[in-house]
């Protein structure tokens, strides 16, 4: 069964998710004791990793941001075809993505990861590719993607959001209907509430409680 | 106060049925423990050492009679016939079991509250001056903007996964009550010389383990970008805050790091981006929720009463009461009044089934069926009119919720500690209990005047001790309990971070080195000077050394 969701249908999924080269757990001492450091989130990619990510001959892939700044001459030809994504760490910068391509929408796709699910850098990423640099086609969430964040990531953005392995897409379906009527303007719906819907003004009845009448005076 | 259309009780009852659902999926074994925890906490439910803690939201800490009474009838349906009010303005339930929850919500929820947001690393309840609307030195009534911020911040997609808590306070008085200092967001509303609502725009404050006073990062900021302005802050937070460190995660830590110049710029440089874009406030908007915040049908009344001067010169301890817990109203007559929830031998803050039920007739008799709660953890009745306060005063004191402390040393602000809190190094309840009973003597109490004691169990600092006149932090040391004491922190316009005197002390001797502190103080005191004004003239010097007088070094070297 897959685990994609684009907009509200788990669909099949055509692109093939490049990723870099695991990079061994680095053992450090501290205070005489063995800890192990997990070479996660703000390393940029070494040059060996760079060079030994093997990407497919054929078909449409999604590679890292990293990839495509090194390795721009090898992808052009399949940016061209329509056959290149780009993912995002949470760390990357969107600025840098943008300028490292001429139109962003040459992209059918970009996805931007969630190392974890509590990291909610990728939310103001998504947001800022939307509304600032304005990219038209899929944004999708990978990593850690659960159902409970559906429906801030539709919100900030994006409209793909491939479900984690253990878990079901199909039921993951529900939660893009959490809430029915946003308050705060954001990428899916831009306009707030009050400028969506005449909402009711105060009625003095349904108000304070106990009212006295102004000529008691004791 | 703000009333719900049919579009916030459909929010607050989807999230009902949201986290219903989890809490299901939860117990289902199909959401981990890792997983459950963010969902969990941004409905306001910790699990704590003995039990699950519920921490219910009460934005900007206003309440009416019927919302008191439902919140006692979550206290003795579902806990244990009381409730703990927090210095967010909140309130907590300490036994509420985890399957029941979704049912206290959603009972909640008929009332038209919530625990939406009220703890994770989201934006957080929104506070302000707990004398909002009635405060003769009151220049813009803050609630209007509060309830607009908390709308905007609830359910905010791009913000509800931030490095770590984000609070906002609005203040709009001369006097800063809010402690908008202290807060992540401050805005402070004020008018310019054109008579236009502005705000001034703080950023980068918070308590905690590294505590700073926030810097201000914006003049003359039209009303109408209140919105925008936050959200470029926060953006450049979401965006840049530390997420490898907890302790490190707070705004206060990346406005340090970038320098408030480097921070201001980069908000600037978001904010023309965003300016005058969809979330900017509409003058129809302000105006809607303004109406929700008028000021109550109140009388024409004369400014004095013969009986009420009668009764102060004739009942001392209705006179005491009035010194400490009656306050000045802008309007002719009228008086707000404090609750103190803090008498002797109850943990600060606490109160009972009963009393909140009493709370709730005194407030629907007395003060248009409206409350607040204070930083302070009290409550206090706003709107009271002159010739009620005697009655008022005869019942509060049958309830316990006279006592004449507040703004006293026994009016102490500390947090749950050690006797609830899983985060506590140590107990902090006991601490406070110990203090009031040494210092039981009113004529004493009375004596030395407006005081602030603020006691926290542990660095994240729920019960502010840095900015207590005298600071209490609870701090492990090889397994046991330790008190670090402080003085000179302050709240307000002029606030300040406390001084440590030295080594910890044990729980025991608390009492003793409050009593040494305040033996410097009357020894040494000018005429009208209270005890901050005292530490601030003389430094910390001769406090320290009256407390470790005359102590073994060696003994007192604890920390």
């Amino acid at each position: 069964m897959s685990k994609l969701i684009v907009d509200n249908a788990v669909v099949t999924d055509e692109w093939t998710l490049v990723t870099l080269p695991v990079v061994e757990e680095e053992v450090r001492k501290q205070a005489g004791k063995v800890v192990i450091f997990k070479l996660t989130g703000e390393v940029a990619a070494t040059s060996e990793q760079i060079a030994g990510t093997l990407i497919p001959d054929n078909g449409k892939v999604i590679v890292p941001f990293s990839i495509w700044q090194a390795r721009k001459t090898e992808l052009e030809s399949r940016l061209e075809a329509g056959t290149l994504g780009i993912w995002l760490e949470s760390f990357e910068l969107v600025e840098d993505l943008i300028s490292s391509i001429t139109d962003i929408n040459q992209l059918p796709v970009i996805a931007i990861n969630f190392p974890r699910f509590i990291d909610g850098r990728g939310y103001s990423l998504a947001t800022l590719l939307r509304t600032r640099y304005g990219f038209r086609n899929q944004l999708r969430a990978i990593g850690d993607v659960l159902r409970d964040q559906l429906f801030y990531m539709r919100r900030s953005g994006f409209n793909a959001y491939v479900i984690r392995a253990d878990r079901s897409a199909a039921d993951a379906l529900a939660s893009l209907r959490d809430f029915s009527e946003p308050y705060q303007g954001a990428v899916d719906i831009p306009q707030p509430v009050w400028r969506r819907i005449a909402r009711p003004s105060y009625q003095p009845s349904r108000g304070a409680a106990m009212i006295t009448p102004v000529d008691d005076i004791d | 106060m703000y009333q719900y259309d049919e579009i916030d009780q459909r929010n607050v009852d989807e999230r009902v049925a949201q986290f219903r659902d989890q809490t299901r999926r939860f117990l289902a074994g199909e959401l981990t423990e890792d997983e459950f925890r963010p969902l969990r906490l941004q409905n306001g439910l910790y699990i704590q050492r003995y039990a699950p803690m519920l921490r219910i939201a009460i934005p900007y800490g206003l309440l009416s009679s019927k919302k008191l009474r439902m919140l006692a009838h979550i206290a003795r349906e579902y806990d244990r016939g009381y409730a703990h009010f927090s210095t967010r303005q909140n309130i907590q339930y300490n036994w509420p079991p985890l399957e029941r929850v979704p049912d206290i919500l959603a009972e909640l929820a008929t009332v038209q509250m919530h625990g939406i947001q009220t703890s994770g690393n989201c934006i957080r309840n929104i506070t302000t001056d707990h004398f909002a609307g009635i405060a003769p030195d009151e220049i813009v009534d803050p609630r209007p903007l509060a309830e607009i911020l908390r709308q905007w911040s609830t359910f905010h997609p791009e913000f509800a996964y931030l490095p770590r808590k984000f609070k906002i306070a609005v203040n709009g008085a001369a006097e800063d009550r809010a402690v908008i200092q202290m807060h992540d967001i401050g805005l402070d509303l004020y008018r310019n010389a054109a008579g236009e609502l502005t705000l001034r725009v703080w950023a980068g404050g918070g308590l905690g383990r590294t505590p700073i006073l926030g810097s201000k990062i914006r003049d003359d900021l039209p009303w109408q970008h209140a919105i925008t302005y936050c959200e470029a802050v926060i953006r450049v937070y979401n965006r840049y805050g530390r997420r490898d460190n907890s302790f490190k995660a707070r705004i206060k830590i990346l406005v340090k790091a970038l320098g408030v110049d480097e921070f201001k710029r980069q908000v600037e440089e978001e904010w023309a981006q965003i300016k005058d874009g969809p979330n900017t406030i509409t003058p129809q908007e302000f105006e809607r929720v303004s109406q929700y915040f008028a000021p109550p049908a109140y009388e024409k009344l004369d400014a004095s009463s013969v009986s009420f001067d009668t009764k102060l010169a004739t009942e001392p301890g209705f006179a005491n009461w009035v010194k400490r817990c009656v306050h000045a109203h802008k309007i002719p007559g009228y008086r707000a009044v404090t609750l103190s929830l803090k008498p002797t031998g109850i943990a600060p803050g606490d109160a009972t089934t009963e009393q909140m039920e009493a709370v709730a007739d005194l407030a629907q008799r007395y003060s248009f069926g409206e409350l607040r709660v204070s930083h302070e953890q009290n409550l206090i009745l706003a709107d009271v009119k002159i010739t009620d306060l005697y009655v008022l005063w005869q019942a509060a004191r049958a309830h316990g919720l006279a006592t004449p402390n507040i703004g006293l040393l026994s009016d102490i602000i500390c947090c749950p500690g050690g006797d609830f809190c899983s985060l506590a190094n140590a107990k902090s309840i006991p601490i406070a209990m110990a203090i009031q009973e040494r210092f039981d003597d009113l004529d004493y109490l009375h004596d030395i005047g407006d005081i602030e004691l603020n006691i926290s169990g542990c660095m994240n600092a729920c019960g502010h001790h840095h900015v207590g006149h005298i600071g209490i932090l609870g701090v492990d040391k090889d397994g046991s309990e330790w008190y670090q004491v402080s003085i000179g922190g302050k709240q307000g316009n002029d606030a300040s971070l406390g001084t440590v005197i030295g080594p910890s002390f044990a729980a025991d001797e608390i009492p003793g080195v409050v009593e040494k502190l305040l033996q410097v103080y009357v020894q040494e005191r000018h005429d009208d000077e209270r005890f901050i004004d005292s530490v601030r003239r003389l430094g910390i010097a001769p406090f320290k050394a009256n407390v470790y007088a005359g102590r073994d070094r060696k003994e007192a070297a604890h920390v």
